[in-house]
């Protein structure tokens, strides 16, 4: 496949925003034909790498070839007009509107009046096409996120893209619908186009791409064949060879603990009277990590809620201790206030149990300690949680919940939108609150860092809870519903 | 950086700037009127703060429920509970005081005065309390249900002064007066600034300490500025947090209306509030909800309206300007808050690790 023509050629490219450095000198090579993996930490330059060639940024220095003509866009108008589609992390879509109405939104003409049943037709066809099937006639709001995804890959074959852009495209998804859509990416690249995949999952890229690329800083660091790059001297170069994820496990213990979390026969229900947690009965001992995995919905939200004490059970019995630290997944939305300071989102942590007055004072000591010890990088606990990066915020989180020497810590994909070097310090913080004695239960979608973490695995499935092997073929059955 | 950009950084500055440039506004309007600026102009200040008569007669007991009912709005808004029923629990709160002033007329003044004022607040704290229930138990949202109660209470009211309180000749639509020793004190010798006024500067300075020094003033705070985050991370019961505030708002309403009454008029009749409760909803905004704003707010504005009776009656200037003044007010502390909340989110963060 090597000798393929090249689809997309990026020379040279520098952008700057302000002082930043955005890309500094980075090349690019997508041949025709061919799935590449662009990989590197947050900020190494990826994104903004692409929505230069989609014409959405303006190149400080460098070239741009598509099918070996060099091209300058003014616009993106250009660039679609060129065959380049780009599917964003966060969809653009109109979720009022319908599939058809989505789709033919952005088609030239301003006094062409918009025809429902051409519009219909048109991503039928798109469907029978390329497989990528949707009901013209849905609301964009009403489609789950996997379908959201196809509706935006479809609004770019309808402006018939040869080359798709492609970023961070499994964030939302599920592990199956995360395979169907490589496996689509895949043909689709063979039949006629190719693609650029924007992602920093390393074990993906490899499984899937031909070709890889990593960023490191804004330059291409590393730039080659899937099959003759392995794992290690990917991370390596979008580490800078600092961090080793394969470090040596010694904080585990080989004897837990008392159990300190026990739950018997516990079923939780919701307004509707859909059951969520069917007789779920487990119990996590001081010294372990419990590992949660489960497919999106199978009632695993509920059981870490119950596990750390936010959601009383219908049925059954909850021994939680009084003092659970609890790491949600949404921390702007559920562990933080983005507008107030450190020192008050400490104090947060107390505000359903405080009486009388506030020590601020305290808190702000405490608040101190927490940013010193758990290495949260801010300008000074007066500021606003908002100001932080996403990798902070969460140091700063399970910093917060760490604090007091906490019975258990209950996390929910802690590591979620961090790039490697963050998740890194905090599953480390993790196993560390382990070899201190804390009962840790950990759920994340990302099966690989839910096995390195765990002791014991724990699988949701349909509400249910069932111990699985610490293994990653046994887990998967267990996720789907099949007998290990 | 420009004096004005600066400025408009801080809370404060840019209530100021919005109030001054509402001014200079309308000092445009004016002109363009035809109307003799300078002297409008004049008379405004004659009529607010030019006097002693102006300044303790005119502006601060204008001020006095305007500070009060705005602290009502600010604890509601501050705790995420849009109660725009101020007026309505104002009203109620005067006539439940009225009610309970004339029953215990010939009682000594310490004992009948808290009690009036008590009641007033027992009747804010119901009148809001409906609207509480009803967003609690059924969902109904506040903005509407509160909005609703305030054309009832202004009905009750009415009904109250045609029917079962009014005067024994039945010439007027409103009840008897209270007795002196029902009335509250007056405080500047000379003067008619009541006791009311220093009650509103002492709550004030009550919530201030609250919302700033103590748990239940923290757990206000967090449930208003994030809820879910003060329900997990915090472990607080929101919906008592929000119940709590939003009857503390009826019943701090219902005293604005308890010591009008007490204060100034000494009787119940329809137009015992010309829209204090509404006013009252811009004092809060202009003051970004904190209680020391509002005291100042509560002064610019009850200056203002003081000040346009005079320029109405010195200069011929309609009063209707003012209001022209408070509306435009609003509009341009709401466009600072837009514009500060977009630069925030354009703003660069602390770490270089968001993508770019």
């Amino acid at each position: 496949m090597t000798g393929a023509a090249l689809a997309l050629s990026v020379r040279g490219l520098t952008k700057r925003f302000g002082t930043t450095v955005a890309l500094d000198n980075a090349n690019f090579d997508l041949r025709a034909g061919t799935v590449h993996a662009l990989l590197g930490e947050n900020g190494a330059g990826k994104t903004t790498m692409m929505r230069v060639a989609f014409g959405m940024l303006r190149p400080d220095a460098g070239s741009l070839e598509v099918n070996g003509t060099v091209r300058r866009w003014r616009s993106s108008a250009d660039a679609i007009a060129a065959g380049i589609g780009m599917v964003h992390q966060h969809f653009l879509l109109v979720p009022a509107m319908t599939v058809a109405e989505n789709v033919s939104l952005g088609d030239r003409g301003f006094f062409r009046g918009f025809d429902p049943r051409a519009a219909a037709d048109r991503v039928r066809r798109i469907g029978a096409a390329t497989g990528l099937v949707l009901d013209p006639a849905a609301r964009a709001a009403d489609l789950p996120v996997g379908a959201q995804q196809r509706l935006e890959i479809v609004k770019a074959l309808a402006r018939d893209a040869k080359i798709l852009i492609l970023d961070e495209p499994t964030a939302v998804l599920s592990p199956s619908e995360s395979g169907e859509l490589y496996a689509w990416l895949r043909s689709f690249a063979a039949r006629e186009g190719a693609v650029v995949l924007i992602t920093h999952k390393v074990r993906e890229a490899l499984a899937v791409a031909d070709e890889v690329t990593v960023l490191r800083r804004g330059r291409a660091v590393l730039s080659g064949s899937s099959k003759t790059l392995d794992e290690a001297a990917i991370i390596a170069a979008m580490l800078g060879g600092a961090i080793s994820t394969d470090k040596q496990d010694s904080t585990a213990k080989k004897v837990p603990g008392a159990p300190l979390i026990s739950l018997q026969h516990v079923s939780v229900t919701d307004e509707r009277g859909v059951r969520l947690l069917r007789d779920v009965s487990m119990e996590v001992r001081a010294g372990e990590i419990v590992g949660i995995a489960g497919v999106e919905g199978s009632g695993q939200r509920e059981l870490l809620r119950v596990l750390a004490g936010r959601l009383a059970p219908d049925a059954g019995e909850a021994r939680i201790p009084a003092r659970v630290g609890f790491v949600p997944e949404d921390r702007l939305r559920d562990a933080l206030i983005p507008t107030m300071s450190l020192v008050e989102n400490l104090a947060l942590k107390e505000a359903g149990s405080q009486h009388g007055t506030m020590r601020w004072e305290d808190y702000s000591t405490r608040a101190e300690t927490a940013v010193r010890e758990h290495d949260v990088r801010t300008s000074g606990v007066e500021s606003p949680a908002r100001a932080l990066s996403g990798g902070n915020q969460q140091k700063f989180v399970l910093g917060r919940e760490l604090e007091g020497s906490p019975a258990a810590l209950i996390a929910e994909n802690p590591t979620r939108g961090l790039d490697i070097r963050a998740a890194v310090h905090i599953l480390d913080e993790l196993r560390s609150a382990r070899a201190s004695g804390v009962a840790v239960v950990v759920y994340s979608s990302d099966l690989d860092e839910v096995l390195t973490l765990a002791d014991r695995m724990i699988v949701c499935f349909d509400g249910r809870a069932s111990a699985t092997p610490v293994d990653a073929a046994a887990v998967a059955r267990a996720m789907l519903g099949l007998a290990s | 950086m420009t004096f004005f950009t600066r400025a408009v950084r801080s809370q404060a500055g840019a209530s100021a700037a919005a109030a001054l440039l509402a001014i200079v506004a309308v000092t445009f309007v004016v002109m363009a009127a035809g109307y003799d600026v300078s002297r409008a102009a004049a008379a405004l200040w004659d009529g607010s703060f030019g006097s002693a008569y102006s300044f303790f007669s005119g502006t601060l007991q204008r001020a006095t429920p305007l500070i009060i009912v705005g602290l009502a709005v600010a604890v509601a808004f501050k705790a995420g509970v849009l109660n725009i029923g101020a007026e309505g629990q104002l009203l109620s709160g005067a006539a439940a005081t009225i009610t309970a002033g004339l029953a215990m007329s010939g009682w000594p003044a310490w004992l009948s005065i808290p009690l009036e004022l008590l009641a007033g607040m027992v009747a804010g704290a119901v009148w809001a309390g409906i609207a509480a229930v009803l967003k609690r138990r059924f969902g109904v949202l506040e903005v509407i249900s509160t909005l609703m109660l305030n054309f009832v209470a202004l009905f009750g009211v009415s009904y109250l002064v045609h029917g079962p309180l009014q005067e024994p000749t039945h010439t007027y639509p409103e009840t008897l007066r209270l007795a002196a020793s029902a009335r509250l004190p007056l405080v500047v010798p000379g003067q008619q600034l009541h006791l009311g006024f220093v009650l509103a500067i002492a709550l004030g300075v009550a919530a201030h300490w609250y919302i700033r020094s103590t748990a239940g003033g923290f757990r206000l705070r967090v449930a208003g500025e994030g809820p879910l985050a003060a329900a997990s991370a915090g472990r607080v019961k929101v919906d008592q947090v929000l119940f709590g505030a939003f009857l503390a708002s009826g019943a701090i309403a219902g005293l604005g209306g308890a010591v009008q009454v007490t204060g100034v008029t000494y009787k119940l009749y329809e137009l015992i509030s010309p829209g204090y409760g509404y006013t009252a909803i811009a004092v809060a905004l202009l003051a970004r909800l904190s209680p020391f704003g509002v005291i100042i707010a509560g002064v610019f504005f009850g200056g203002l309206e003081a000040g346009g009776a005079g320029m109405q009656r010195d200069a011929g200037v309609p009063a209707g300007f003012v209001y022209v003044i408070e509306a435009l007010v609003i509009l341009g502390v709401l466009a600072v808050d837009r514009a500060r909340t977009l630069a925030a989110e354009r703003a660069p963060r602390v770490m270089g690790e968001t993508e770019v």
